[in-house]
């Protein structure tokens, strides 16, 4: 046997062997803490646990993502997608050679008219890359040259539930990895005490009632279990099930558990299942995640110029702010994928007063997390997402007058912004027409930014496959372009 | 021949020598070429590295070659070469192309698409070509034959068949079977694997002391008949069938599928055969005579999800609904995944685009709409499936009202010609009308309301209507500034044009407050709003009305902020009611004026208000009947007698006989009073979601790229030709379909069933990819044992039983789970089975045991789902939309009922089971991951279940045995481990015991705190600070690896 052949079956077998145990759980920390993972490559830093070996398989621009979900659907036309010219046109009925018989949700496809509603907010470009922004983002607006502006973003799907299933999944049905648990299963974690892949949301005070969120944008689809986001909550245990019941002290657990170790090695030396080990070193794992959480969560040393730089609800478990703190802490600690979900976009009416709530809950948290990390030196490497799940119409829904109007869904044009991560800084990509209701230059698709995110962490997207019923999946089906003229 | 080392002919083999290092030293030896299997050792190479551009996909096959057949294989190609010559290695150009370097340009697989072949795959390929070129029908498209059962040198070790299986391949790879467990481990995983459930202290003694040599069978035969047998199976079956208790899409609503999961318990219990039982499921709603629970058993392909988010277009989803049915039932029955045939035909397996959608044609024809309503229901088609004790009394109760009935019309006949002379005088309305009266200005120009837009007057139904529109409606200042704990009421004549506000005084851009009237379609509603919808009450009608016609409309309300308090009359008449919301604790006033024609901020109504009454006050029904005008005898009596229709005249009567004949209003009362118990029952009586083929089928179409919109060719209904055809004599229909799966023709169906029940009991499938016997499924690791099995089974009449005792009585399946390090190191996964399995527990049964050990579990079949212990705000913290919120642990049996009974929101699942792989219900799965983590331990350490459960198992212990703590420990490790502890377990866990007890007694009222834990009360008499140090005891028990897993 050759030498080339006998490497060849080696690697088979390594790759066997790898996907068998980690079915059974020999190496199941590899998702969530991944102790028994791959040993770190030089590129990923040392502390690398979990993860495929075959990972990264390109350079990595970036080594973790903070992705702030903006749930519900912000209104680019009034964030982002200046449309001068738009009042003069108030109340024209939307031209058919802009609309193009496209479909609309049952909330407005009844409607006589459909009434052109520019903006009633003021514009103005900012930075060196004069990126236009709406009056009422004025902190955003001082981090301009730090983002990346994407305004011909589009999506397939024009409810809210599949919309952002497509966007955590790839996919507007229920089923699929979502794109954390992607990330967990294949590039592991830098963090040995906490989740590869956290979760944390906020209601917005623009409308408290809004859009809600499901288990499955986090959930692992067909990746095994361990993968997916584990949700830190506001209230209550900070993270489900952390705190030992009532009556139980520190130095009790510890015993408890010493004694829980002692049992399980003298059943090992009976049976001989290494699973009792893993298991063993999963208990431990929980001891240190009940202090390294509290330690996460303690925010008591953050500088007061820190916390005055994220705003006034900085201390609030719970807001937007908050968890944009956390995310840096997280951030710090090497959480692989931290996403936050703020809700309360959903502005079907009543447009101008709501979106000024969900501006104050987030315009002065997002531009201090960008700030912050830059000025400790980690937005190089580390990649910041802002947007929602689609746009809004440039025609009110309903009645309107130029100071009170609403926008129904709208999935064929509207923007998100990037940063850091190897993402140009400052630059404005694609155009939208004159009512930002259809794209006219560089069309970005929901896959063409997986495929591109997962390009600057160094993974192929065409490579992060798993074979489920026979087939590769991945997180960008088979579609998506790494978009090269955004990158550094 | 030529002969070449072993390790490259048998490919598995060669990887396991490998894994275990001693491959080296075999590449030496010499021995005979095994001859190249197609299934196992080329097919996979092909799936996976060749057919993505060679295969069965028209669309994407480059270079006119196609692998997945023999004649595509050895076809010309243009180039005028030919890929595959068989039996000459030279001429088939395949082989140099395989081997061209790599930076060739023309080396296969190309480079860009990262799937090179191994050096062994090559290997394999050339070999493959020199001894012929053979290609084979993938085995599992192939009907199973009853194999030989093998021959094996051990012959006094197999018990039964299984176990020749399993042994013949144990003696060729040198490894020696394990020894049977130990009674106590062996009757803890039968146990366990049959109901779900550790065996009790009694059971345990019995067959400890049953030294009978069908002992064991006995045992099998017990658990086989016990109802738990039902439960354990059910728990897999609705993973599979996706089977939930909410909708799944954003708002979430709950729906009521129990009935169909009680019917698959029952079916599992009563053995019913699984080919009726698949028939049954598919197309019961098609048998001829079909029983209810017949009907009921296709609730399984409605247990889907239903989007029922505001704005959707309904086709797309009811699309999405037809795929899910058809993806579900070739995953579950057939083993196959259909859905990459959804937008192109398949690249693996034979299935094209265009039998994807006759297999969807089947699926098609239920008379649904895609979509449905914002509220916790059943989607039509539905039917009411009512118990048998209810059915007993739903006819009673008719019968009674039957009665009841033919007295009043024979009194009404009697009194037709009383009626005919009766002088009526019609009532006075009530002097009261005019108190309390806040508004009853005429809706007219004159009126100097304030208008918007231009809405339009006119006569209308009584005093003046207005008709407003879109942009047009009217308000009216200082009027209806109620609070919610005042009485008030309004009423109006309104028709009726849309959906909307026709009166209200509500702001919608300041959380909805205020109160209005809003009209559904035809449905009016009431709603009483602080903040929406979380402080508010939301009543409506139960039925709806005729929109484009008058109806008179009244609501009073009574102060109470309760929906209880809420009157609404339609025509003068009390009207049903159904409450959504109801919880309003504050201020419901606002600034915004008293609009009619909308809600302040949007809720446009289209049609026409009159007679606009608002009062402070509560109107009476007189009252109410005055300003609807509704007296009814009036307008008969006006008719000259001669006039009066037959109907009329006996009407007429009717209200004489109410006033004038004592017994016909005592008779009405009676009349009454079994129409509400009627009702009682009915509404008590629960739907449940079924299949229902429409007369005419709707025609499908072939989807362009799997898009609803994009329709190509009409398809008929029909099975994919890769299998064989439908049965003779069985309609081509969704009935004939499921009768096609269960033929004994269908390749598959069998083999996928047996093959989750081997996986079942032995931790993973003789085809390890359960969910996938297509071309690209991982070859069997027991062929001829898989076929064996799937034969036995379709010829013992589809008996699961016999199936599953068939497994658990296999020598392979009693084997001891201990493995020695050089065992392990063999086979590290146990594909061979030289030892019994051992794993981890499902969450369902990891539950259910430590509630039944500590005596809390609450045993009975079936029902309504229930809600046990759950986070706090589990359904709350990020969804403010649908039924489902506000979590509350019911207080009484439905904290401790099987895990099976769990209430299951797909969008916010029990984080417990789900943190253990119990898949989220949202989609078919049919095989769970099976993970370690420390999410796990913070479960079983700290989540109220446990530490309730721990807790009943040391009050136990503290009442079963003396103050010995040797006793104490013993006791629970009977209850949970089915076996009495080591004496250094006893060591460890009485220096334990020493140290909580010390620290509770030092702080008593930590101890206080963990008793309070769960609701489950403490036995009066029992020291707090030992049922604390035995609570932590029993804490850690339940976290022993062993406790969690199956031995």
């Amino acid at each position: 046997m050759k030498d080339e052949q006998i490497l060849h079956l080696q690697d088979a077998i390594n790759r066997r062997m790898f996907i068998k145990t980690s079915g059974l759980g020999l190496a199941a920390l590899a998702g969530l803490f991944g102790k028994e993972g791959y040993a770190a490559t030089p590129q990923q830093g040392p502390r690398r646990t979990g993860g495929l070996k075959k990972f990264p398989n390109l350079k990595p621009k970036a080594n973790r993502v903070i992705y702030l979900f903006q749930s519900g659907a912000p209104s680019h036309l009034d964030l982002f997608d200046y449309k001068p010219g738009l009042e003069k046109r108030f109340g024209e009925d939307l031209p058919d050679s802009i609309r193009k018989g496209q479909r609309l949700t049952g909330m407005t496809s009844g409607q006589a008219k459909f009434p052109v509603t520019g903006s009633m907010f003021k514009f103005s470009q900012h930075g060196k890359a004069r990126i236009w922004m709406s009056e009422i983002l004025p902190h955003m607006a001082t981090i301009a040259d730090d983002i990346c502006m994407i305004n011909s973003m589009h999506t397939d799907a024009i409810n809210h539930d599949p919309a952002v299933t497509f966007f955590q999944t790839g996919n507007q049905l229920a089923g699929r990895p979502s794109i954390g648990s992607w990330l967990a299963y294949g590039l592991g974690t830098e963090c040995d005490n906490l989740p590869a892949y956290v979760v944390l949301t906020s209601v917005g005070t623009g409308r408290s009632d809004d859009q809600p969120l499901y288990d499955r944008l986090w959930g692992t689809g067909f990746l095994p279990t361990q993968h997916q986001g584990v949700r830190f909550r506001s209230a209550g245990d900070a993270v489900l099930y952390l705190n030992d019941p009532d009556g139980v002290d520190r130095s009790t657990r510890r015993e408890m558990l010493d004694e829980l170790g002692q049992l399980n090695k003298i059943r090992h030396t009976l049976v001989g299942d290494p699973e009792i080990n893993t298991r063993i070193s999963q208990y431990e794992m929980a001891f240190r995640m009940q202090t390294s959480v509290p330690d996460l969560l303690d925010i008591s040393k953050e500088p007061s110029n820190i916390l005055e730089m994220y705003g006034p609800n900085v201390k609030r478990p719970g807001t937007f702010a908050y968890n944009c703190l956390l995310a840096r802490r997280l951030a710090e600690r090497g959480v692989r994928f931290t996403q936050l979900f703020h809700r309360g976009w959903d502005h079907h009416d009543g447009l101008p007063g709501a979106i000024r709530g969900q501006a104050m809950d987030t315009d002065q948290p997002s531009a201090a997390l960008i700030k912050d990390l830059k000025q400790r030196g980690m937005l190089d490497d580390t990649l910041v997402v802002w947007g929602g799940e689609f746009g809004r119409t440039v025609y009110s829904q309903g009645t309107s007058s130029q100071t009170n109007y609403g926008r129904d869904h709208h999935p064929r044009a509207f923007s998100l912004w990037v940063a850091g991560g190897g993402f140009k800084p400052g630059m404005t990509w694609g155009q939208t027409d004159d009512y930002g209701y259809n794209i006219t230059e560089n069309p970005v698709s929901v896959h063409d930014l997986h495929a591109t995110m997962l390009h600057v962490l160094g993974v192929d997207h065409t490579q992060l496959t798993y074979r489920y019923q026979g087939r590769d999946f991945r997180l960008t089906d088979v579609f998506g372009e790494v978009m090269e003229d955004l990158l550094v | 021949m030529r002969t070449f080392p072993v390790v490259f002919c048998i490919a598995n083999v060669a990887i396991l020598a490998f894994a275990v290092g001693q491959a080296p030293k075999q590449t030496k030896a010499a021995a005979p070429v095994q001859k190249v299997d197609f299934n196992r050792d080329i097919r996979p190479i092909l799936a996976n590295k060749c057919l993505s551009c060679h295969g069965n996909d028209k669309g994407t096959v480059m270079a006119g070659l196609r692998l997945n057949t023999r004649a595509g294989a050895t076809a010309k190609l243009k180039s005028g070469r030919f890929a595959v010559v068989p039996g000459n290695t030279s001429a088939s150009s395949l082989l140099k192309r395989i081997h061209a370097p790599t930076d060739s340009g023309i080396v296969m697989p190309p480079a860009s698409s990262n799937k090179a072949l191994t050096g062994e795959e090559k290997y394999l390929l050339k070999l493959w070509i020199q001894q012929g070129a053979e290609y084979k029908e993938h085995w599992a498209f192939v009907k199973p034959t009853l194999p030989a059962v093998p021959k094996v040198q051990n012959t006094a070790w197999p018990k039964n068949p299984v176990d020749n299986f399993i042994l013949k391949k144990l003696e060729e790879k040198k490894l020696a079977p394990n020894p049977q467990a130990d009674k106590a481990t062996l009757l803890r995983r039968v146990t366990l694997d049959l109901t779900g459930l550790p065996p009790t202290l009694e059971e345990q003694q019995a067959f400890l002391a049953d030294t009978s040599a069908n002992a064991y069978e006995k045992v099998v035969d017990r658990l086989l008949a016990s109802p738990r047998y039902g439960e354990r199976m059910a728990m897999d079956w609705v993973d599979y069938a996706r089977y939930a208790d909410s909708n799944g899409y954003q708002a979430d609503y709950e729906r009521y599928q129990w009935r169909w999961r009680d019917y698959v318990i029952n079916a599992f219990n009563s053995n019913m055969p699984y080919d009726q039982f698949t028939v049954e499921q598919l197309a019961g709603d098609l048998l001829p005579n079909r029983t209810q629970e017949q009907v009921i058993a296709t609730g399984f392909n409605r247990n889907h999800r239903i989007n029922t988010e505001g704005g959707v277009i309904a086709e797309e989803w009811r699309v999405e609904t037809v795929i899910d049915r058809v993806e579900t039932t070739s995953t579950v029955w057939l083993g196959l995944s259909t859905g990459c045939a959804r937008c192109h035909d398949h690249k693996y397996d034979p299935i094209s685009q265009k039998e994807f959608y006759s297999l969807f044609a089947y699926f098609n024809n239920v008379p649904e709409s895609g979509t449905g309503e914002e509220r916790p229901v059943n989607h039509p088609p539905f039917i009411k499936a009512p118990s048998p004790e209810q059915t007993a009394m739903l006819e009673k109760l008719q019968t009674e009202r039957g009665l009841i009935e033919m007295q009043l019309g024979r009194l009404v006949e009697a009194n037709v010609p009383a009626a005919k002379a009766w002088n009526y005088e019609a009532p006075k309305p009530p002097a009261t009308l005019a108190e309390g009266r806040q508004f009853n200005a005429p809706l007219t120009q004159s009126s100097n309301l304030k208008t918007f837009g231009k809405p339009v007057f006119e006569t209308g139904r009584s005093t003046g209507a207005v008709l407003t529109t879109n942009e047009n409606y009217l308000e009216i200042e200082k009027v209806g500034d109620f609070e919610r704990d005042q009485a008030f009421s309004f009423a109006a004549w309104v028709f009726p044009q849309s959906g909307g506000a026709p009166i209200s005084k509500l702001n919608v851009s300041e959380n909805f407050r205020g109160w209005d009237l809003f009209m559904d379609g035809g449905r009016p509603m009431v709603h009483l709003i602080s903040r929406w919808p979380e402080n508010a009450i939301k009543v409506r009608a139960k039925s709806a009305f005729p929109e484009n016609k008058w109806m008179h409309i009244a609501v009073t309300i009574d102060g109470s902020s309760k929906a209880a308090g809420i009157q609404m009359y339609v025509n003068g008449a009390k009207v049903e009611t159904e409450t959504e919301v109801d919880r309003l604790t504050e201020s419901i006033r606002v600034s915004a004026n008293l609009a009619v024609g909308r809600r302040t901020g949007g809720n446009m109504f289209t049609g026409k208000v009159d007679a606009l009454n608002l009062y402070s006050r509560v109107l009476s029904e007189a009252e109410v009947i005055a300003l609807a005008d509704q007296d009814p005898i009036k307008p008969i009596i006006d008719i000259p007698a001669e006039k009066r229709t037959p109907a009329q005249a006996a009407e007429l009567a009717k209200f004489y006989a109410r006033k004038h004949v004592p017994e016909f209003p005592e008779l009405e009362a009676k009349q009454t009073a079994t129409a509400q118990q009627l009702s009682q029952v009915e509404m008590s009586v629960p739907t449940v979601m079924v299949m229902e083929e429409m007369p005419k089928p709707r025609p499908a179409y072939v989807l362009e790229r799997g898009l609803y919109d994009k329709r190509g060719a009409v398809v008929g209904m029909g099975t994919p030709k890769a299998l064989p055809p439908l049965p003779k004599g069985v309609p081509n229909n969704r009935l004939g379909l499921a009768k096609w799966i269960v033929s004994p023709e269908n390749p598959l169906t069998a083999r996928v069933t047996v093959n989750r029940l081997w996986e079942r009991f032995f931790g993973q499938g003789i085809v390890p990819t359960s969910e996938d016997f297509g071309t690209r499924a991982e070859f069997p690791s027991h062929p001829e044992l898989l076929d064996w099995l799937a034969v036995k089974f379709v010829s013992s009449g589809w008996d699961l039983k016999s199936s599953v005792k068939t497994l658990v009585m296999s020598r392979t399946y009693q084997q001891s789970s201990t493995v020695s390090a050089a065992k392990l190191a063999k086979d590290p996964t146990n594909k061979f089975y030289a030892r019994g399995a051992r794993f981890r527990l499902p969450a369902e049964v990891l539950r259910d045991q430590a509630l039944f050990a500590a005596n809390l579990l609450k045993e009975k079949i079936g029902g309504p789902s229930a809600r046990p212990y759950a986070p706090k705000g589990m359904w709350d913290e990020f969804g403010a939309y649908g039924n489902l919120r506000d979590y509350k642990p019911d207080s009484g049996e439905g904290l401790h009922r099987r895990s099976l009974y769990t209430i299951w929101k797909r969008t916010a699942a029990p984080p417990n089971m789900t943190m253990f792989d119990v898949p989220t219900r949202e989609t078919c799965r049919v095989r769970r991951s099976r993970t370690n983590t420390p999410l796990q331990a913070l479960v079983l350490m700290n989540d109220e279940t446990y530490i309730e459960a721990a807790r009943g198992l040391a009050q136990a212990a503290i009442s079963a045995s003396s103050n010995s703590d040797d006793a104490r420990i013993k006791s629970m490790y009977q209850s949970l481990l089915s076996r009495s502890p080591s004496a250094s377990e006893v060591s460890v866990l009485k220096a334990a015991v020493q140290k909580r007890r010390a620290r509770f007694k030092a702080k008593p009222a930590d101890a206080e705190k963990l008793l309070k834990v769960g609701y489950l009360p403490t036995v009066p008499g029992q020291d707090p600070v030992e049922v604390a140090t035995y609570t932590l005891i029993a804490s850690t028990l339940l976290n022993l690896d062993e406790a969690v897993t199956k031995e």
